[in-house]
């Protein structure tokens, strides 16, 4: 008995060690072969070297796979060409005294290209770097290759970062549901369809095809569940991408109709300069940018948040010289106040294009506002689109407020819901309209503070914005800030659903003609004022 | 109203044919030597003008008697206009860049490979002109029904108005619409065999406007003197009364609305031929705007306002953007504020002024703002 444990003991010693005991003289060997350059003895080769963890097989590798790789044919030695052209010892990586002619560079085909890249991503999975490790996990998910997978194995038994493990982990599985057995291959397919993406779609749809037609149906059905799986999230993932840019685009429309809907509200005229008001709100943005870079270049990044003061005064101020100098003069004559509003804003766009000039002018985004919020995997919005959806609200909000709640708001309501009990209590109707013109004015201006993150601000701004704010205004109502909410998320947001569908223009179109027939069923908007307010 | 009440209508009609006639007389009559010779290249210009005046008077057929200020009218005027450029189109025949039989180069050009079924029988002069009237007639009796029935008036509508010729816009502006995108409908050769370059052809198709001028005015003085005008204006001035009086005020807006959009049909149809190219750019609201400051700046209900309107605002217009072109949106929009502000009822109105008479009471829309346009 004892004998034959000896013996084997002994068989167990003499057997080949796997991975990191492969013995000295076999390593060597295989260095030599890469410097004999014999392609077909490279390959195994190559995997010698991947496993025998010496420190040097890391960079002799890369540089192989870079064409940096000499090799003098006298003694087989190995050298390295660092980028910069210097020659180093392969094993010290020491700079070597080597005369250059008697070296020449070990040239590789496609097939050892790959097996390079596997290899070299075995060696970074051990990384102390765990950006490095991240990026080898990542590269073998894209490229899954089964002799990779040992290595991959032993890194994730011994990974302790958790989003590193995570990453493995996928690698992994996206390894086993291309070569691993039948049994692991259910499991890696589940495990794969937890995260969505259009890769991870791609790999489970390869999955699915490269299974032979006598495979185990249960893996075919497993296959296809993790399939639908990640196709669902994906498309709920798409969803909420194109919800979320219909919600930045109806926050736009908020900002640019809300003013109009309060003056409508309460004047019952249509000022067809409103968007010009925008326009004035946008090139201020630009002015005080301009002045910041003139004299405050540091605090640059903070210029949007002083531009809001400035683009609400200097569109209330010519909001409110318009009501007095024209629109309180054309009282109770709503047609004709629309025309000389238009009139208006032929003048002020024209008097931008010939003070500042025709050509676009730029505004940039502060640091703060740029990049990318992911508040679901997948789910990338832009930073700028977030922040102006958040101010809308906050704008929007804030205008309840102060209908609901000061003396003026107050007197808008009244005024709003029957102007001449309004004057009869005591209400100075003129002042209302003035402030309130003015108010509405403002508020379009500080709309172009926002929209001159998105869009180019020359003097055609509120062209672009006018006859989408008028529509949000009529479909959401007279004098009503909640329909004027409702009124531009909706249409923001069909606008956007529509566009894959139906393309942007006819979107547009439909979103028209829809609108047409909706008055049919709601003539006064979403929400009508009720009562006698609606029959004076 | 100033004319009607004189009694004088068939003198107008007789002054404004007199006036129309002039043209043909500086140009045929008049030596060419002599300052007074209008030359040829001129006589488009003045039918371009009597085609504006013809969309003028269907403009204030339906905004100074009924009240109700549309800002689609251009739609209409170039729905007309591209059912004549089809036809125009139709026969360059192979002529074209391209040289293809039936369709036209745009179509070559975007790989089209048959004519869209919309495009058969506009190669029919007939048909083409029963398109003119059918397709913006038909069309303001759908738009002006769904609205009028319900009950849409005022500021409401004079924006969906605006909505209505904005996406007409967006969709001419397409390629695949099949109206030749954004560059329109242009390179006519000739029209029912004669051609359209030729002075004699000018000449034809200026005195034809001339004559659908005259029509189109003749209309307007007789409604304005026929029971259905004056419940216009009942409506225009109190339409909720009026319906409650008995009267069907659906059926005498949608009855006004319809024959004004085919006047402005039958006026961009004449004006596609001289000038020469129809395109997108006709639906731009801005540009149907415009057409009612021509009717402001004349005088609302007169019957020569509109002409006088359109004429001088036109004038003003080619004269301004080829001397001082940055100045003329100035002048337009300052236009707009000036007629408004100061006078309601344009240059006729201030003639009667002037002449002592009395004056009709400045614009009478109803006067109580706020919750008027949401009167249901």
């Amino acid at each position: 008995m004892r004998r034959l444990f000896l013996f084997l003991m002994l068989l167990a010693a003499l057997a080949p060690q796997p991975v990191r005991g492969e013995d000295e003289t076999a390593v060597r060997d295989a260095f030599a072969t890469l410097a004999a350059g014999n392609l077909d003895a490279m390959e195994p080769a190559i995997g010698v070297i991947a496993r025998s963890g010496v420190a040097w097989a890391e960079p002799v590798l890369r540089a192989l796979l870079d064409g940096r790789l000499l090799a003098r044919q006298a003694d087989r030695a190995l050298f390295l060409r660092t980028p910069e052209g210097t020659v180093l010892e392969a094993e010290s990586g020491t700079p070597a005294a080597v005369e250059a002619r008697t070296l020449r560079p070990v040239r590789i085909n496609n097939r050892l290209r790959r097996a390079l890249e596997a290899a070299l991503g075995s060696l970074t999975l051990a990384s102390p770097d765990r950006a490095v490790r991240l990026a080898a996990a990542e590269k073998l998910f894209t490229r899954p290759d089964l002799s990779a997978l040992e290595p991959l194995e032993r890194a994730l038994a011994r990974e302790a970062d958790g989003a590193v493990r995570e990453a493995f982990a996928r690698a992994r599985a996206a390894i086993l549901v291309e070569h691993g057995p039948p049994a692991a291959r259910a499991e890696a397919a589940s495990l794969l369809a937890s995260a969505a993406s259009p890769a991870v779609l791609g790999k489970l749809q390869a999955a699915k095809r490269a299974l032979p037609a006598d495979a185990d149906p249960a893996l075919a059905e497993a296959l296809d569940a993790a399939v639908a799986r990640v196709e669902t999230r994906l498309r709920l993932l798409e969803f909420a991408q194109t919800f979320f840019q219909g919600l930045s685009l109806g926050s736009v429309l908020l900002l640019a109709a809300i003013g109009l809907a309060v003056t409508f509200g309460v004047m019952g005229v249509i000022n067809m300069a409103h968007g010009e008001m925008v326009m004035l709100g946008a090139y201020a943005t630009w002015a005080v940018q301009e002045a910041f870079r003139a004299f405050l270049p540091g605090a640059l990044d903070w210029s949007l948040l002083a531009a809001l003061p400035a683009a609400f005064l200097l569109a209330g101020a010519a909001g409110w010289a318009i009501e007095r100098s024209v629109i309180s003069r054309l009282y109770g004559r709503p047609l004709e106040t629309l025309l000389a509003t238009f009139g208006i804003s032929l003048v002020l766009q024209q008097a931008v294009r010939l003070g500042i000039g025709a050509t676009n002018r730029e505004v940039v985004t502060p640091s703060w506002m740029s990049g990318l919020v992911e508040p679901v995997p997948g789910l990338a919005l832009t930073m700028n689109r977030v922040v102006i959806v958040l101010f809308a609200l906050a704008v929007f909000l804030l205008l309840v407020a102060l209908i609901r709640g000061t003396r003026l708001g107050l007197e808008i309501r009244a005024v709003t819901q029957n102007r001449r009990m309004a004057e009869t209590m005591g209400i100075r109707t003129p002042r209302v309209d003035a402030l309130t013109f003015a108010l509405g004015s403002g508020i379009a201006g500080i709309g172009g503070v926002a929209l001159a993150q998105i869009d180019n601000v020359s003097p055609n701004l509120g062209q672009a914005y006018i006859v989408d704010s008028f529509i949000v205004v009529v479909f959401g109502g007279v004098g009503n800030l909640w329909g004027t909410f409702l009124g531009a998320m909706t249409l923001g947001v069909v606008n956007k659903l529509l566009e894959p569908v139906a393309g942007a223009v006819l979107g547009k179109i439909l979103v028209l003609v829809a609108l047409i027939l909706f008055i049919q069923r709601r003539p006064q908007g979403l929400f009508a004022l009720r009562g006698r307010a609606a029959e004076a | 109203m100033v004319e009607a009440r004189n009694g004088r209508p068939l003198l107008l009609l007789l002054a404004v044919g007199g006036a129309i006639l002039l043209v043909p007389v500086l140009n045929r009559l008049v030596p060419e030597g002599s300052p007074f010779h209008l030359e040829d290249r001129l006589v488009p210009r003045f039918g371009k003008y009597l085609a504006y005046a013809v969309l003028a008077v269907a403009l204030d057929l339906v905004w100074g008697r009924a009240g109700i200020l549309s800002l689609g009218h251009g739609a209409f005027f170039a729905l007309g206009g591209y059912a004549m450029g089809m036809y125009l189109m139709r026969q360059i025949g192979p002529r074209g860049v391209y040289a293809h039989p039936v369709l036209p180069d745009f179509m070559v050009f975007l790989n089209w490979q048959e004519l869209p079924w919309y495009w058969y029988g506009f190669d029919r002069f007939p048909f083409a002109l029963l398109m003119v009237v059918l397709v913006p007639g038909t069309l303001a009796f759908l738009f002006g029904w769904l609205a009028f029935r319900s009950r849409v008036s005022g500021v409401y509508l004079s924006i969906i108005t605006q909505a209505l010729t904005f996406a007409l816009m967006l969709a001419f502006f397409r390629n695949d619409m099949g109206f030749g995108g954004n560059n329109g409908l242009t390179d006519f050769k000739d029209i029912l065999g004669f051609p359209i370059t030729s002075p004699d052809t000018r000449l034809a198709l200026y005195l034809a406007t001339g004559v659908l001028l005259l029509v189109a005015l003749a209309i307007a003085v007789h409604l304005r003197r026929s029971p259905l005008g004056r419940l216009l204006v009942a409506i225009r001035d109190g339409e909720a009364r009026a319906r409650f009086l008995g009267h069907d005020t659906l059926r005498a807006k949608l009855f006004v609305w319809t024959l004004s959009a085919v006047l402005a049909g039958l006026a961009g149809a004449l004006y596609v031929p001289q000038v020469g190219i129809i395109n997108p750019s006709e639906f731009s609201p801005a540009a149907s705007i415009e057409i009612a400051i021509w009717v402001a700046v004349g005088g609302r209900d007169t019957i020569l306002g509109p002409v006088l309107g359109a004429f001088l605002v036109n004038g003003l217009k080619t004269w301004l953007t080829g001397a001082a072109p940055e100045l003329w949106l100035f002048v337009l929009g300052g236009l707009f504020v000036a007629v408004t502000l100061v006078l309601p009822n344009g240059i006729v109105g201030l003639a009667a002024a002037l002449r002592g008479r009395p004056k009709r009471p400045a614009a009478a829309e109803p006067a109580v703002g706020g919750a008027e346009v949401a009167r249901g």
